[in-house]
């Protein structure tokens, strides 16, 4: 079997499942956040009744993250419904924006974006927050309301994005019937050179198979150039399995996330016990194919789908009006790491922002320090506009106040983000081109799309 | 019970992500709340770019649609999970999109809701066939009939009796697999 059908196997109390089998499987964690979680929680109490709870309130994880920081009232009255919800059922994995569990939570306009408004308990983009917060463990399965859930699968579990009456579901029930996908091999030869990062893996991969070549299939990552990746570059690749039309994305486990989650659920005192898969010896794919990552170059999914495939370098003719880090996918510390590697002492020349994914990475960045002077500091000197408030942002556009966003048509937005459907980071008349944190950063400093590593030596 | 469809039809390319069927700002509305799910459906496929589709889904001022089917390219409903997608569409009185193919998450989100049928067309239709054109739609044989030409269309199978039922909950609790709401 290929790690997905030994997860889901396992998950159903069956020895073995094939691809098309439909099965019941027992659900180890279901995340919800501001967006979808409130229609979930409506679907859980519309179907299980008013007084219903949970089927097991150390397994759902509720982390607000889209529209946050934010004026807009319908938004901020969903943050309060989630809080709601967690105090009525004792939930104890609810990384609510402010402290007080009786309190509303409202936007400071007059602070605004530089300024931080959240409390103690907050910690950001959602799939971020499931690995930091030690929630993702090897072996197990993982639902959640957002299609981007599959970036959970770089911890060697089965994860996938589900739709608020699934998730109602699961809430009463703890159960979901799924199909067993056929799994897609690539394996992974050789490591990244400098300059090249997982998003570049990742792009390379869905302009190989197209934006729909792995509609309802797993994506399995596994070979010996996967030990050179970190766990954010694995975090990366899993994370656009969707944008290939995956069910999910998924990694062999090795020493690196054994200590990355050994670490995380210590931590944050989450379940620490988890049973690794592995592929077996005669696991039987429908693709299977071999990629030497030391090939690989900085990498462009072109207006206006992610499968639109250029390398950075054959696009210096596209005149950029705006720059954007941030998000699940490229808002990590080591992608700001990347990015500030770049732009250090330099100035960027159009509009660019910037968003850390959670509280911890903005914390790292203030942290390190290179040459005395915190990266968050490089940044802004380089005039890179950061808020101190970690959340989605402008990723996927949101309410018109949003940090970021892009409220202008025609815009060409270089960005490290994910998705680049017409609409998608505001506007829907202005131009998304996804790459990686180190080609945003390059580009930001020449206005035009640009190979990073004509800037590192 | 022999089901028809019988409306007019909006015809969308390849790629019609959940941004274009619901933008990303309105996600503020909760769909069981039953006042934001009709504003839902008065805001369904807003997100479509207005130079390439000059013709409104849901004309100004409002609140439903004059298409119940709406025939498209490939990956229909690609992009988010947000259940809000196929619901904006049910809420506006879709009953049907026939497409070349599905998002994952698009497809079972539409047959978990009940909102409308998604068909797989295995032949590419978007492009004979133009917004406004009478079509109508056979449940019990599984085609679509459009400006005197009848398609075959793939069977719904398993998922037809779900979005008959009204979707998942309703399905399960009619086959025993949950008991009925308190
Ligand atoms: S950062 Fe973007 S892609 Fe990630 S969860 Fe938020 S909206 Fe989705």
């Amino acid at each position: 079997m290929t790690l997905t059908e030994k997860i889901l196997a396992r998950a159903s109390g069956k020895p073995w499942v094939r691809p098309g089998d439909n099965v019941w499987v027992n659900v180890d964690v279901l995340m919800t956040h501001d967006v979808c979680g409130p229609g979930t929680i409506g679907v859980f109490k519309r179907e299980f009744g008013k007084n219903a709870k949970v089927w097991d309130r150390k397994k759902v994880v509720i982390i607000p993250d889209h529209y946050i920081f934010t004026a807009d009232a319908m938004s901020n009255r969903n943050v309060d419904i989630l809080r709601e919800f967690a105090n009525e059922q004792g939930l104890e994995y609810f990384y609510d924006v402010i402290d007080d569990p009786k309190g509303q939570w409202r936007f400071d306009t007059a602070k605004g974006n530089g300024v931080r408004q959240f409390g103690g308990r907050y910690s950001g983009v959602c799939h971020s927050s499931l690995a930091q917060k030690g929630h993702n463990r090897p072996g197990e399965v993982l639902f959640g309301t957002d299609s981007h859930t599959c970036q959970s699968g770089a911890f060697n579990q089965f994860a996938t994005g589900i739709g608020n009456t699934d998730a109602g579901f699961i809430l009463g029930t703890g159960k979901l019937l799924i199909k067993v996908p056929e799994t897609m091999r690539f394996f992974f030869e050789g490591a990244l050179p400098r300059g090249v990062m997982g998003k570049d893996v990742i792009l390379h991969l869905i302009g190989e198979i197209g934006f729909d070549g792995a509609t309802y299939r797993a994506m399995q990552f596994e070979g010996p150039g996967v030990s050179s990746l970190s766990m954010d570059d694995r975090m990366t690749v899993t994370n656009m399995a969707i944008e290939a039309g995956g069910k999910n994305g998924i990694f062999t486990c090795d020493q690196k996330t054994l200590d990355y989650v050994n670490a995380r659920v210590a931590a944050n005192g989450t379940k620490n016990t988890f049973e690794p898969v592995e592929p077996d010896a005669d696991q039987k794919v429908i693709y299977d194919k071999t990629f030497d990552l030391s090939k690989l170059e900085p990498t462009v999914a072109c207006h206006p789908d992610p499968g639109q495939r250029k390398l950075a370098k054959e696009l210096g003719n596209i005149k950029l009006d705006r720059a954007y880090i941030g998000s699940c996918t490229g808002g990590k510390t080591s992608d700001f790491l990347a990015f500030a590697e770049v732009v250090k002492g330099k100035s960027v020349k159009i509009d660019t922002f910037g968003v850390p994914s959670t509280t911890e990475v903005l914390n790292d960045l203030k942290a390190t320090k290179w040459d005395g002077q915190s990266v968050w500091d490089i940044l802004a000197s380089a005039g890179v506009r950061l808020t101190e408030n970690p959340g989605c942002a402008a990723c996927l556009g949101g309410p018109a106040d949003t940090f970021g966003r892009v409220n202008t048509a025609g815009i060409k937005c270089i960005s490290a983000t994910n998705r680049n459907f017409p609409g998608r980071m505001g506007h829907k008349e202005a131009q998304v081109f996804l790459a990686s944190p180190a080609t945003v950063a390059a580009s930001a400093l020449t206005g035009k799309i640009t190979d990073p590593r004509e800037f590192l030596c | 019970m022999a089901k028809t469809i019988t409306s007019k039809v909006f015809v969308v390319q390849d790629n019609i992500d959940t941004d274009q069927i619901i933008p990303a700002h309105y996600l503020n509305l909760i769909p069981t709340i039953p006042e934001e799910y009709a504003k839902l459906g008065s805001y369904a496929m807003a997100g479509l770019p207005d130079d390439q589709y000059p013709t409104k889904f849901v004309p100004e001022g409002q609140v439903k649609t004059p298409y119940g089917i709406i025939i498209a390219g490939r990956n229909f409903g690609c992009g988010s999970s947000r259940e809000h997608a196929p619901i904006a569409l049910g809420a506006a009185g879709v009953e049907a999109v026939v497409a070349e193919s599905f998002a994952r998450i698009f497809f079972r989100n539409s047959v978990a809701t009940g909102e409308l049928y998604p068909f797989d067309t295995p032949e590419r239709l978007c492009e004979s066939v133009k917004t406004g054109d009478e079509a109508t739609l056979d449940l019990d044989h599984d085609t679509l009939t459009v400006n005197g030409k009848t398609y075959q269309l793939k069977p719904l199978g398993d998922v037809r009796p779900v979005i008959d039922a009204g979707g998942l909950f309703n399905y399960a609790r009619k086959s025993g697999m949950i008991a009925s709401a308190q």
